[in-house]
């Protein structure tokens, strides 16, 4: 009996040590394991795709629409100055839903609250084009989500779902990306799932989309039912890996392989 | 809402190579796709792209289905004067946009 519980012991530490947190100064970005082409394709605003998207919701921006016949610069003004930062803040908690939104939620709780509008469908290109054009007023800052101490048991619950084994394959998000993220995975870099350029370009996907739709890829990938776009375990997820990420720096819209 | 981007540098020495560089937002969906229900997706790709210098047709490209999304097309030319370069893209289902940019040459 004595003996069992030593190995549980033992077994616990072995599982605590193996999925280390990756130490501050060891953490990067996802663009550090890209070829130099993609980088440069990233780093010009005429050769990154995700500047189309950034183009239309510039024009979003400035679209009046709803019963209130309001467009979101008449609260906001100017973008570049109201919206600058705004993103490296976000899932931020709401005081009256009590729990933490993403940006893509926080535009269309403004759209159906003061716009008195429909809100967009998740991944269609109105929401992507609005939260790639405010996304991108944070370019450079570096991230400060999870400051706020009402989100510390919903960063607590994207822990625990982060770290949890799930799925056929029954693998955790940390397997991957805190204990392996100097390898390959079929020819693809493992990376350390920073999502410091969300909503972003990626090849693979030929469009814009969002951290949302990352991590249901990746579930599905591990074999586990993904969540619903808009679940709260998505957001809850978004905000542990954003606030994993504080102090890095935004680069929406990133372009990733 | 399509859009396009555009590179072309604002000034140049006469006889400089310049690269210009151009960018349009289309999905270019091949034809070979077929939905749940078996039938194609239709095609709808850019077909022709053209770059024009002062009215006179200083490039152009057909494009066919094997090239993705939001396609990239760059190019050298010789600056050789002050001028206005227009680029025009055409495709399949009426697609046509327009955007041109300035050069000043010394």
């Amino acid at each position: 009996m004595r003996f069992s519980g030593a190995i549980a012991v033992a077994l616990l530490i072995a599982g605590t040590a193996f999925a280390a947190e990756i130490p501050q100064a060891e953490r990067r970005s996802g663009y550090d394991f890209m070829k130099p082409d993609t980088r440069a394709m990233q780093d010009e605003d005429a050769a990154n795709p995700g500047m189309l998207w950034v183009l239309d919701g510039e024009a979003l921006w400035k679209r009046k629409l709803g019963a209130a016949n309001k467009a979101c610069a008449d609260c906001h003004d100017d973008a570049r100055t109201s919206m600058k930062g705004v993103a490296a803040r976000y899932p931020a908690f709401d005081m009256a839903l009590g729990r933490p939104v993403d940006l893509e939620q926080r535009i269309n709780l403004c759209r159906t609250n003061h716009q008195q509008a429909t809100p967009l469908p998740f991944e269609g290109r109105g929401l992507l084009a609005l939260t790639a054009f405010v996304a991108r007023q944070s370019q450079g800052t570096a991230i400060e989500t999870g400051a706020d101490p009402q989100l510390a048991p919903f960063i607590a619950k994207g822990r625990e779902l982060y770290m949890q084994r799930q799925g056929q394959l029954n693998l955790g998000c940390t397997n991957c990306h805190d204990d392996n993220w100097d390898k390959r995975l079929a020819g693809s870099a493992i990376t350390q799932a920073h999502p410091t350029g969300y909503p972003l370009y990626r090849l693979e996907w030929q469009s814009l989309g969002s951290l949302q739709r990352r991590l249901r890829a990746c579930i599905t990938g591990i074999r586990a039912q993904a969540y619903d776009y808009g679940a709260p375990e998505l957001v809850e997820l978004e905000l542990y890996l954003m606030s994993r990420a504080r102090g890095m720096p935004m680069e929406a819209p990133a372009v990733r392989p | 809402m399509a859009s396009a981007l555009i590179n072309v540098p604002a000034k140049a020495k006469r006889g400089d190579i310049i690269e210009i560089k151009t960018l349009m937002s289309h999905i270019m969906e091949t034809g070979y796709r077929h939905m749940a229900s078996g039938e194609v997706v239709p095609r709808d790709i850019i077909t022709s792209f053209t770059c024009r210098f002062n009215g006179a047709e200083i490039f152009r490209a057909d494009l066919f289905p094997a090239i993705a999304a939001n396609p990239f097309i760059t190019f050298f030319t010789t600056a050789t004067e002050s001028g206005k370069f227009e680029f025009e893209w055409i495709g399949d289902q009426g697609f046509s946009e327009t955007a041109s940019a300035s050069i000043s040459v010394e």
